[in-house]
């Protein structure tokens, strides 16, 4: 193998790719904007304020308040209505969480079940409004005291999920649409044929494309973890985040070897890009690079173990945001690398040089 | 006693058949050093099988096959550098400029960057060396095509259509050019249905159809071969009607007069004649003799109905 032949068909190529400005946009400008996007919609949903319509006047939400200054507004947001239909309304709606009206002593909640969520918090909040009232009514001094500690918590954040599912999509994208396209259109104007007839080793051709669709992911991963790690989305990197970059490369080399297949079988740049579409999109959804699988159904889940796009996702997720150690990517590194040799084994099979 | 040069290709009983059909079927010739040789035939008649063939690119079914002393089949390294092949004029990598293009090609036989920029002049690209290959006109796109295809020096050079899509101007240019590179002592091999570019250029043609070799030869033996009339035409008005029947006395032997109103054509195989008959009459303006053609042989030879 010649170094200064593979060198310079990485730079012819690499050449060609920065040089391709729709190349550029689909791999690198469309997957940021996603991120930066979904990334500032799902930003705020995480704090559960309550909104509530207070009907008339309700002495015992200014005695909760008068009872502990300050700490009622963080759970609750209230505003005032006279408009007890138009306010049930509103929770019909489900632009308000519940209406509270008071009638003499009995405090009358109303709520919708459309978000559970909510419909507890609204209960439990307004039970111990009220079961407090009665202790002071009582007054009896409390016997129990609740003090709560809230622990460390796990549950991913938006930033977590979206930047490595996002990310994952692209470089799923990048890798299998850049070796399908290569390959059609090279076996079309006859560049394949060309670099055949040159006395140059089938495997520097490959290793150049390969290198180059490497240097492309590894620019995806560094554009990522820069924009997703500013203090507006809040990405907070664990300390074996460097693991994601095995995890990237692994991945890189599993959709090329499904690109290389679908451009066996493709006649046409057109065909080509249908059949990685058909390909890599479903699996978006079905990997959990687009609906993160913590939320996902339950059958989603399952469908998404024979996703190779969950191990890359799931991989980069667990040592980029989850905080797990460098090994516990190695199970998503086997399986991509034991799909890339099944699949480039595969695609030696059916390769064809020439058209016809 | 010195051992005869071996020929640059030698071919011997090559077969090659997709399925049912025999796309070369028994073709034998020998190509020596530094000839031009032209392979001609309709769409289908299997000379880009042969070609490919010859450049190693497909497996013979059967037959002796050597170029430059060597099987080129399978892949043969050793036999790669020295040839070189011209494709489709956009067989080029995406987005590279003219110099990019011959660069890389030029490495991939280690061939320095120097030696591909004076190949860009050879070619007259130098005022294009910075233009993108997709956005050079047809014939730039040819002659860059057949840069790459000579950046390494090759003895031997395969060229399939290359004036395929080219404009009148564009192609005399590019067959200086060609003549120009077996000039320099490299063998080319070429295969066109042009028949003019096949007469102009070629020491010898194979005309071939079906997968055979009808005729091999060179063009003018070819056109002699045929034996058709030569036809002279001079402006109409300035013989009578009667006279211009007495210059073609052979009406056995094929010869014929037509007047359309612009020209008096006569057809005749005994030329001479007619031409001093018409000098003697002083009825030589316009005067224009057409021999038969390598077209005329082509079609001949290979029917003359449509072919899609």
């Amino acid at each position: 193998m010649s170094w200064t032949a593979l060198r310079s068909l990485s730079r012819a190529m690499f050449l060609g790719f920065v040089r391709d400005r729709a190349a550029l946009v689909f791999s690198i400008l469309i997957p940021v904007l996603f991120l930066v996007l979904f990334g500032s919609i799902y930003k705020s949903t995480s704090a559960p304020r309550v909104s509530v319509v207070e009907v008339g006047r309700v002495s015992l939400l200014d005695q909760a308040e008068a009872a502990a200054p300050g700490s009622l507004g963080k759970v609750l947001s209230v505003t005032h209505s006279g408009d007890l239909a138009a306010s049930l309304d509103a929770v019909r709606k489900g632009n308000e969480d519940a209406v509270v009206q008071q009638q003499g002593r009995t405090l009358i909640v109303h709520y919708s079940i459309a978000d559970q969520t909510r419909a507890g918090i609204v209960q439990a909040l307004f039970s111990s409004i009220v079961q407090q009232a009665d202790a002071a009514a009582a007054g009896g001094t409390a016997g129990y005291q609740l003090t709560a500690l809230q622990v460390e918590d796990k549950s991913l954040k938006p930033i977590q999920y979206l930047a490595p599912g996002l990310l994952g999509w692209a470089i799923a994208s990048g890798g299998a649409f850049g070796a399908a396209i290569t390959l059609v259109s090279w076996r079309q104007n006859k560049l394949l044929r060309r670099l055949r007839l040159a006395p140059v080793s089938v495997g520097s051709v490959v290793l150049a494309r390969v290198g180059v669709s490497l240097v492309v992911a590894l620019i995806q991963l560094a554009a990522f973890l820069a924009i997703a790690t500013l203090p507006y989305f809040g990405l907070k990197l664990s300390a074996d985040w460097w693991m994601a970059i095995p995890v990237v490369i692994c991945g890189t080399l599993a959709f090329m070897s499904i690109g290389l297949l679908v451009g066996a079988f493709a006649t046409t740049q057109q065909a080509a890009t249908a059949i990685a579409n058909v390909i890599i999109l479903p699996m978006a959804f079905l990997g959990g690079a687009f609906v993160p699988l913590d939320f996902a159904p339950a059958w989603i889940r399952d469908v998404s173990y024979a996703m190779p796009l969950r191990y890359l996702v799931i991989g980069m997720q667990n040592v980029m945001a989850r905080g797990e150690t460098a090994a516990s990517a190695l199970p998503a590194i086997g399986i991509l690398l034991a799909l890339t040799a099944a699949l480039t084994l595969a695609a030696v099979r059916v390769f064809r040089w020439d058209a016809v | 006693m010195v051992a005869p040069m071996p020929a640059t290709i030698s071919v011997r009983g090559l077969r090659k058949s997709y399925g049912a059909v025999a796309a070369v079927d028994d073709v034998s010739f020998e190509v020596e050093r530094g000839e031009f040789f032209g392979i001609l035939g309709p769409n289908g008649a299997g000379k880009t099988t042969t070609l490919e063939m010859l450049e190693g690119l497909r497996e013979p079914d059967d037959g002796e096959l050597s170029v430059l002393g060597l099987p080129p089949w399978p892949r043969n390294p050793a036999l790669l550098p020295r040839i070189g092949v011209q494709l489709q004029a956009s067989s080029f990598f995406e987005k590279l400029t003219a110099r990019e293009q011959i660069r890389t090609f030029a490495s991939l036989y280690d061939v320095p960057s120097r030696r591909a920029d004076q190949m860009l002049g050879v070619v007259g690209l130098d005022e294009q060396a910075d233009i993108r290959a997709e956005k050079l006109s047809g014939g730039q796109a040819q002659r860059l095509s057949i840069a790459c295809a000579l950046v390494h020096d090759p003895e031997l050079v395969f060229m399939d259509e290359p004036t395929g899509a080219l404009d009148p101007q564009a192609r005399r240019n590019l067959w200086d050019l060609l003549r120009q590179i077996n000039a320099d002592g490299r063998t080319v091999v070429l295969t066109t249905h042009h028949m003019d570019e096949a007469e102009t250029l070629c020491d010898r043609v194979a005309i071939m159809d079906h997968g055979q070799i009808l005729q091999l030869g060179p063009p003018a033996a070819l056109v002699r071969q045929l034996d058709t009339p030569v036809r002279i035409s001079v402006e109409s008005g300035q013989l009578t009607a009667a006279d211009a029947k007495a210059l073609a006395r052979d009406e056995a032997s094929g010869d014929a007069v037509s007047d359309d109103g612009v020209s008096l054509t006569v057809s005749t195989r005994d030329p001479g004649a007619v031409l001093a008959g018409l000098a003697s009459r002083n009825a030589l303006a316009g005067l224009r003799v057409q021999g038969a053609t390598l077209e005329d042989v082509f079609l001949e030879l290979t029917g003359r109905e449509y072919r899609a």
